[in-house]
């Protein structure tokens, strides 16, 4: 049997089992925190940065992401403080830099909860849109789907993307999981100066 | 070498501690040359080569001996050569001056004045290296060694009292006694986060879970800094002998030396060094006798500034990607591959043996309160006397950049000094009589970081500096979090726009608003820290912010955008010069007659700029260019000249 603990969210008290995260809490207490790089299921990643929350630790205030935080007995925790409203905005027009307008309905529903505008820095990019945050769901997914990593990461900073392995692709054909995962709607795309593996759109849909 | 010993208690070491000294005569002369990489590159080996050379001509080869030594610090001086027993030091030296020095000093124990420092205040020149400036204000505990040992001889390190502290720890001491007394000491994380190392000790002792690690991080990445290099190249030993006596006293079984691949001197000697003291039984199985065991590997990073951050460097190890990881949960406690881990800095590890040796009372005399110990910063930039500098805690950034570094290069004004490599923040003028220590350089928006430290003069442009800098993280970000990723990207956009003269009246707030977001929400203190060129240069510095992006024009006269060329008829001496030189055909004019710019034509490369001997061409910003004479106009012969 686990311990555990109480800790209090947006006023309100919370019973957890110890281990749990912040994000873990709230849920269980039915409690509202956005997402983008979290699912259920998988090991949070804290890629996002848009569970971010404002927490109060021995009298001193912190911003951290809520799906790695774990629950500590006694906690404060403020999810939608003003600052952390205005952060959660800048995530995500940060996030359509270079993803562009154009992406799930989930974000765009977002967009407009936190008076986002996506369109914001898309000058800064001059690219076309990727459509992709680089969240890493599709990764993760992969990899814990215990198949043979067919996707991942290639590319550091800001020349980071999603690049598919074609020897390792096998068995993309029957397998949706990474599609399933995405929450900019479209699977994946490759972004960066120089591709180096065909996009893994085109391997999906056979075109490679 | 002589025949190994292996150590099996501390009266062996003793006993060969004075073996290897009664072996060696103080009187005999001996040749030090520092082989470390920046006198590597300004050709030290051909210097040693030179002295073998001329020692076996004169027939002296039994009667001097040549040393390879490590680094000293005054790497813009090089090469370095040291003559004992008279401890005369000579700098730039090259090989054709081995001959005079070998007949000079050696010989008639004279000595080559040329080859001496010459003290710029007095123009003299300077013998002993405590009497030249640069050294006279330093205290080098961590570094005084580096110009005595060969660094891949233990010998050399144990003749000087090595691995002593080890031993006294290991006989003297409980791992409980060590921990404590470090933490006594008040020593603290010299990679730059200034966490009590102490307790992170305890914290890896008490954490559960076997076995535990004890990791050195030698991931040097900074533009410019090479403290740790220097130490692991000049002196890998005394980095080792810490480690050591890490795993006593934390339970450690095995460790690691996370070394760059792009220091391959560094990866050499410290190799050398495990190598040696497994041989002599001071690491392995059952350490100089006692019941330690403990085996130490050395990692070569594959050149991610990213992986000097505690949990993408353990990632790195474990064969992956260095990426940070979410570490809510302390690395100390769960590190590489989940167990224990305790990380360090290199020179965290080398303070250790003097802190055992000579007790946490004796380092906590030295700094200030809280801040004990000293500190090693690479100072580099528009400084006069540019290299390692190893000073107590505490000393004023005054004194740092005024007395050891000379002042500002060229008689030039002081601007900003940047401390704590690519992420730390730019400090004013007004701010330069502030204690160096962890706590205030937090305070005002900067950091101690590694020890980086460039320091800046009138002619750099603030806004262009920030843009540098973040164009320099944007592509070490490991690119794993959304604001340091994209906050970057849009950063760098706007800081060149701006650069560019195309600067937006919005581009301060919407500046502040995505570096406040990256330091409130990122994972690591790479993200965290990133936007700190950028805070301070706005906070310090915003009037010229408003400048570039209002008025169009740069008042460090840097952004080429921004500034025009024009040659000062009243000046101008009609020497052809520029005129030949310029590569776009832009300057006109012809003999005594005064020269001009076509501004249509030219390119802003500055080549007229830098070679005017009569400080004829101006850099003009934000202000109209007068028209150029109509017609040929005759010069105006200077003063004083026919």
């Amino acid at each position: 049997m686990k311990k555990v603990i109480t800790l209090q969210i947006d006023d309100k008290e919370v019973k957890a089992e110890e281990g749990k995260t912040i994000l873990e809490a709230a849920q269980h207490a039915g409690m509202e925190i956005p997402t983008l790089c979290w699912y259920e299921g998988l090991e949070p990643y804290g890629a996002c940065r848009f569970c971010s929350v404002e927490i109060e630790k021995k009298g001193r205030a912190q911003v951290v992401a809520s799906c790695c935080y774990p629950a500590e007995e006694g906690l404060k925790v403020k999810t939608r403080s003003p600052k952390i409203v205005k952060i959660r905005k800048t995530i995500l027009e940060l996030a359509a830099t270079s993803a562009g307008e154009d992406v799930s309905s989930k974000m765009r529903a977002l967009a407009s909860e936190y008076n986002a505008d996506l369109s914001r820095f898309r000058s800064n990019a001059p690219l076309s849109p990727t459509k992709c945050i680089l969240c890493g769901l599709c990764v993760r997914r992969c990899i814990e789907a215990n198949w043979e990593s067919a996707i991942g990461f290639t590319g550091r900073g800001i020349y980071r993307c999603i690049a598919l392995f074609p020897e390792k692709a096998g068995l993309c054909s029957t397998c949706s999981y990474c599609r399933d995962v995405c929450p900019t709607g479209r699977t994946c795309s490759t972004f960066g100066p120089r591709p180096p593996f065909p996009r893994i759109n085109d391997v999906l849909a056979g075109r490679k | 070498m002589e025949t190994v010993k292996c150590i099996r208690s501390p009266k062996d070491l003793e006993k060969l501690r004075e073996e290897i000294k009664s072996k060696r005569k103080p009187s005999k002369s001996s040749v030090s040359v520092c082989v470390s990489t920046g006198c590597v590159a300004l050709d030290a080996p051909k210097v040693k080569e030179a002295f073998i050379a001329e020692l076996e001509k004169q027939g002296l080869k039994d009667q001097v001996e040549i040393k390879e030594t490590g680094c000293l610090g005054f790497c813009e001086q090089g090469p370095r050569v040291t003559i004992y027993p008279e401890e005369i030091c000579y700098f730039k030296v090259k090989p054709e001056d081995v001959p005079e020095i070998v007949s000079k000093s050696i010989l008639e124990k004279k000595v080559v004045e040329r080859l001496l420092y010459k003290d710029p205040a007095t123009g003299k020149g300077v013998q002993k290296l405590e009497d030249i400036p640069f050294y006279k204000y330093q205290l080098r505990l961590l570094l005084e060694n580096n110009a005595k040992i060969d660094p891949k001889n233990i010998e050399d390190y144990i003749a000087l009292g090595g691995y002593s502290a080890l031993a006294k720890a290991l006989f003297e001491m409980t791992p409980e006694q060590v921990v404590e007394e470090v933490k006594k000491s008040k020593l603290r994380g010299r990679g730059g986060g200034g966490f009590l190392t102490g307790l992170k000790w305890e914290t890896t002792r008490n954490a559960p879970g076997e076995p535990k690690y004890a990791i050195v991080n030698c991931d040097e990445g900074d533009p410019g800094a090479f403290m740790d290099r220097s130490l692991m190249e000049g002196n890998p030993h005394s980095v080792l002998e810490g480690l050591i006596i890490g795993a006593y006293a934390i339970g450690a079984t095995e460790g690691f030396v996370y070394v760059r691949e792009e220091y391959p001197i560094a990866v050499e000697n410290i190799s050398t060094a495990i190598k040696q003291a497994e041989e002599y039984g001071l690491l392995g199985k059952d350490i100089i006798g006692s019941s330690l065991s403990f085996k130490v590997k050395v990692h070569k990073g594959a050149g991610a500034f990213v992986s000097g951050e505690s949990s993408a460097l353990m990632t790195a190890i474990e064969g992956k990607v260095g990426e940070p990881r979410p570490k809510y949960v302390h690395t100390a406690v769960k590190g590489l591959w989940d167990k224990p881990s305790l990380l360090n800095n290199v020179k965290t590890w080398a303070s250790v043996p003097l802190i055992v040796l000579k007790g946490a009372e004796w380092f906590r005399s030295i700094g200030t309160q809280g801040n004990s110990g000293t500190m090693i910063f690479s100072l580099v930039g528009k400084v006069n006397n540019t290299g390692l500098v190893e000073v107590p805690m505490g000393i004023t950034l005054r004194d740092l950049i005024f007395k050891i570094g000379g002042g500002i290069r060229d008689g030039k004004k002081f601007k900003a000094v940047q401390i704590g490599g690519p992420s730390g923040g730019f400090i004013p003028e007004q701010l330069l009589d502030i204690p160096v220590d962890y706590d205030e350089l937090v305070k005002v928006g900067s950091m101690m970081g590694s020890g980086g430290m460039v320091v800046m003069d009138e002619d750099t442009c603030m806004v262009d500096v920030a843009r540098y800098f973040v164009d320099f993280l944007l592509e070490e970000s490991c690119g794993k979090c959304i604001p340091c990723r994209e906050g970057l990207r849009v950063l760098s956009s706007i800081l060149s726009d701006i650069c560019a003269g195309k600067g937006k009246s919005e581009d301060i707030q919407t500046t502040e608003e995505i570096a406040e977001t990256m330091r409130e929400t990122l994972l690591c203190a790479l993200g965290r820290t990133a936007a700190n060129p950028v805070l301070t240069s706005l906070k310090y510095f915003r009037d010229e912010w408003e400048q570039h992006i209002i008025e169009k024009r740069c008042p460090a006269n840097a952004c080429k955008a921004l500034i025009d060329f024009y040659i000062n008829p009243e000046k101008c001496q009609a020497c052809l010069l520029c005129l030949k030189e310029c590569p776009a055909g832009a300057i006109q004019g012809d003999k005594d007659q005064v020269h001009w710019i076509d501004q249509e034509k030219c390119i802003k490369c500055g080549t007229c700029y830098e070679i005017c001997n009569f400080h004829a061409v101006k850099k003009l910003s934000g202000e109209p260019i007068p028209p150029p004479p109509e017609g040929m106009k005759p010069i105006r012969k200077l003063k004083g000249e026919n």
